[in-house]
């Protein structure tokens, strides 16, 4: 196998081929939020919130969905990208109704978190309070949308992982919405297994348990990268 | 025989035209010839792709002796516009020199700057063929190139007459079509693919459409010819649902050629293959973005994906594809038969060829445009399109010009001596585009024109990345305000940065250029935005935004 050095903020470090910018930055121990993004399912590159500047051409790149390449030199840190960052959350959170006081994720939310990371306290732009559903027929899970940041990862899970594909995505821009089966009540798709993954994948309180209440959620999201590599590299996790 | 002139009658069965009456028309004048009998037998009434003046459709020309629409020494051309079946009988009759034919305000001069600036390069079928006839087409030269290329040259040499040509991709970007093909073809064994973007969705925009309904063959015959070129065996057409004559017309098309054997198995003799099909799109503006037009084909949600890789590299089913526009691979056929080198003579440095305009908004002449690259827009608009109607002075009422759909700028009238190329429409904030060109008038207020093309964004904008997504819709948001006077000084700030941050960091060419029309508008119109503002107070004064303006 084949291995490729290149550097992020100046720090050398050797990846193995095929890996990712994402791992090339977590290799040399830089923080980079990611929302899109987790490790076990296909990267979409969605979020913008990993994108890094390559140092030669100034472009920004998704760092989730760009392959790592021998030479190169990626910037993470530049006031532009964090400015871009910050903004981004902003938009997030403009978007939905994400109030944290009384959400089930509260305390366990990747969209929180990264509002920390990025130092986002207050959004500039206006909130669009959209006028979105809740589904609450199946009988363990209900599914939010008014959280829902469009991440999609509830729709690979499901798709490249459990194999059921239940979840897409409908419409487009701003009317975008998850849903579950041809557009069906959660609870009347009979493809849906009740494994829970696109709960436990969920960043943020839009999918979530039903027996949960605020800021009771516990998300489990390893279990897609641990359901991977047992598949495919045969490793366990109790091994 | 010989001394009896010979008449020909070509009617535009293009959309503009057919929407203005031409199928009526063309009846009436069937049935004028049935009834007038006599020399009037004698004429022939073919129907026709695009003769150009759209906006006075339907349009009629008339051909003695020389025909084929170029006017010989003894042949002539009239060209006659806004036509009623009424007047059928007076047209044959007057085309026939047997009375007075329509009024002489709807005849038209063949000799005026519309007609006589335009250089028919892509165009040349356009209004000469019979769209629906590959006999017509066959006669008029089409296929004839595919057949030599395939007999005579080898797919490298094609790539290098395409290379020579300095061509580069009529879609907007303008991307080197020689390197494209090279990089495709150089890709490791194994399939590959090819693949003509018609999903042409620019508002405005009407090329496309123009070559797919007058001249269908010419595009096929150089996709052939590009499929030779990177040895890929099947290709897809995909064409906009909202273009039914264009693929009513491509789908005809398709099975006459491959009735005549140049399509499919052996094509002409040789042992290349090639499956084309036709795509239809589903209404989305994304699935022209060329990542969404493959997720599209390939049956799934037209949403791009990250580049690279990009798809010379991996493209349908993960094989190298080739991917152009229709204006792109239309002029295939002539730079073979003229040569590369010949092609690379007309243009400029950097742009090579001819490009084709839509001229449409507040102009005396609305319809389709072929000029060598670098023409001034100030001869495009005001030369061929006749400036603002009811108009005058310097720039002739105009404003501004629209360049590239929501992709691209408002041009203002004291920059319309830009030569048209891909550099120079870019340096100004605007782009080259699909070839859109919507003049504006003086009473046109910008902060409403970039909220036009804004609101277009968000409701085109796939969803898939948030700058777009929720940035659009808080970029319309924000031009509300301006619309509505009811802006600050902080809302041109925000919006200014908010545009910054949707063009750098959104997934796919629609977001990231979904910002110009504002972006450009603000460069050239600030005054405007700042007109808008709350309170007058705060604005700065009338002179410093001149200053500003002319420093920018």
């Amino acid at each position: 196998m084949s291995v490729h050095t290149l550097t992020v903020d100046g720090i050398e470090v050797a990846v193995p081929e095929g890996a990712s910018l994402l791992d090339a930055v977590r290799a040399a121990g830089v923080e980079l939020p990611t929302l899109c993004h987790l490790d076990g399912l296909t990267p979409v590159g969605a979020c913008r919130l990993c994108l890094v500047e390559m140092e030669s051409s100034g472009h920004l790149q998704p760092a989730c969905a760009t392959a790592a390449g021998e030479g190169m030199a990626v910037l993470t840190q530049t006031p532009q990208l964090q400015h871009y960052r910050r903004m981004a959350v902003e938009l997030f959170f403009a978007e939905g109704n994400h109030v944290c006081a009384f959400c089930v994720a509260n305390g366990n939310c990747e969209l929180q978190d990264v509002a920390v990371a990025v130092g986002m306290d207050h959004s500039r732009f206006p909130y669009q309070y959209p006028h979105r559903r809740v589904d609450a027929s199946h009988p363990q899970f209900a599914i939010d949308h008014h959280r829902c940041i469009l991440c999609t990862r509830c729709v690979r899970v499901c798709d490249e992982i459990e194999g059921a594909h239940v979840w897409d995505v409908a419409n487009r821009g701003g009317e975008c919405s998850i849903i579950a089966g041809l557009d069906q009540p959660w609870g009347e798709v009979q493809a849906c297994t009740s494994c829970g993954k696109c709960v436990d994948v969920c960043p943020t309180g839009a999918i979530f348990r039903k027996d949960d209440t605020t800021a009771e959620k516990q998300a489990n999201r390893e279990r897609p990268q641990l359901l991977r590599s047992a598949r495919e590299q045969h490793q366990w996790q109790n091994q | 025989m010989a001394a009896t002139p010979q008449l020909q009658l070509r009617c535009c069965a293009a959309s503009g035209c057919r929407s203005a009456g031409s199928e009526a028309l063309q009846a009436a004048l069937l049935a004028a010839r049935d009834q007038l009998g006599g020399a009037a037998e004698a004429v022939t009434i073919k129907p026709v792709g695009c003769l150009r003046l759209c906006g006075r459709g339907p349009l009629v020309a008339v051909d003695r002796s020389g025909g084929d629409g170029q006017e010989s020494s003894a042949g002539s051309t009239e060209l006659y516009a806004e036509l009623t079946p009424e007047q059928a009988p007076a047209l044959l009759a007057a085309a026939t020199g047997l009375g007075e034919g329509p009024a002489a305000a709807q005849r038209l001069d063949p000799a005026h700057p519309f007609f006589a600036l335009q250089k028919p390069v892509v165009l040349e079928g356009c209004g000469v063929v019979n769209p629906e006839s590959i006999d017509d087409a066959l006669a008029h030269g089409t296929y004839a190139q595919l057949k030599r290329v395939l007999l005579e040259c080898s797919p490298e040499q094609v790539r290098d007459q395409v290379k020579r040509s300095g061509l580069r991709g009529r879609g907007g970007a303008g991307y080197p079509s020689g390197l494209k093909w090279d990089t495709v073809a150089l890709q490791p064994p194994g399939p590959r693919y090819v693949v003509c973007n018609a999903d042409e969705g620019d508002p405005g925009a009407f090329m496309d459409r123009s070559v797919l309904e007058s001249d269908p063959h010419r595009l096929i015959e150089g996709m052939a010819i590009a499929a030779y070129a990177v040895g890929a065996e099947q290709g897809y057409v995909y064409v906009r649902a909202e273009y039914p004559l264009a693929i009513e017309r491509l789908r005809l098309a398709l099975r006459q050629a491959r009735g005549k054997g140049l399509l499919g198995a052996g094509i002409a003799g040789s042992s290349f293959n090639l499956r084309l099909e036709v795509r239809v799109g589903a209404g989305a503006y994304v699935c022209g973005e060329e990542t969404a037009l493959l997720a599209s084909i390939q049956g799934q949600r037209g949403t791009p994906r990250p580049r690279p890789p990009y798809p010379a590299q991996k493209g349908l089913w993960d094989a190298p594809t080739l991917i152009n526009n229709v204006e792109t691979l239309t002029s295939i056929p002539v730079i073979l038969r003229e040569g590369g080198d010949w092609y690379a003579s007309i243009g400029t440095e950097g742009s090579k060829g001819t490009k084709v305009f839509a001229l449409s908004g507040a102009v005396a002449n609305t319809g389709l445009v072929e000029v060598p690259m670098g023409t001034t827009l100030r001869t495009v608009v005001q030369t061929i399109g006749g400036g603002v109607p009811g108009a005058g002075g310097a720039d002739g009422g105009v404003k501004a010009v629209q360049t590239g759909g929501p992709s691209g700028g408002c041009i203002p009238a004291h920059l319309l001596d830009t030569p048209v190329d891909y550099e120079s429409l870019k340096a100004l904030g605007s782009m080259m585009g699909s070839g859109g060109l919507v003049v504006m008038g003086e009473t046109t207020s910008m902060p409403e024109v970039a909220r036009h093309f804004m609101r277009f964004s968000v409701n085109e904008s796939c969803g898939k990345c948030v700058p777009c997504r929720a940035g659009t819709v808080q970029l319309a948001h924000l031009l509300d305000r301006f619309v509505e006077r009811r802006a600050t000084l902080a809302d041109l700030e925000r919006l200014e940065e908010l545009c910054t941050m949707v063009g750098a960091t959104s997934l796919c060419g629609l977001g990231q250029a979904a910002p110009n029309p504002v972006l450009s508008t603000l460069r050239y119109f600030r005054q405007e935005y700042q007109a808008a503002c709350r309170d007058p107070d705060q604005c700065e004064p009338l002179d410093a935004c001149l200053l500003q303006e002319v420093t920018r």
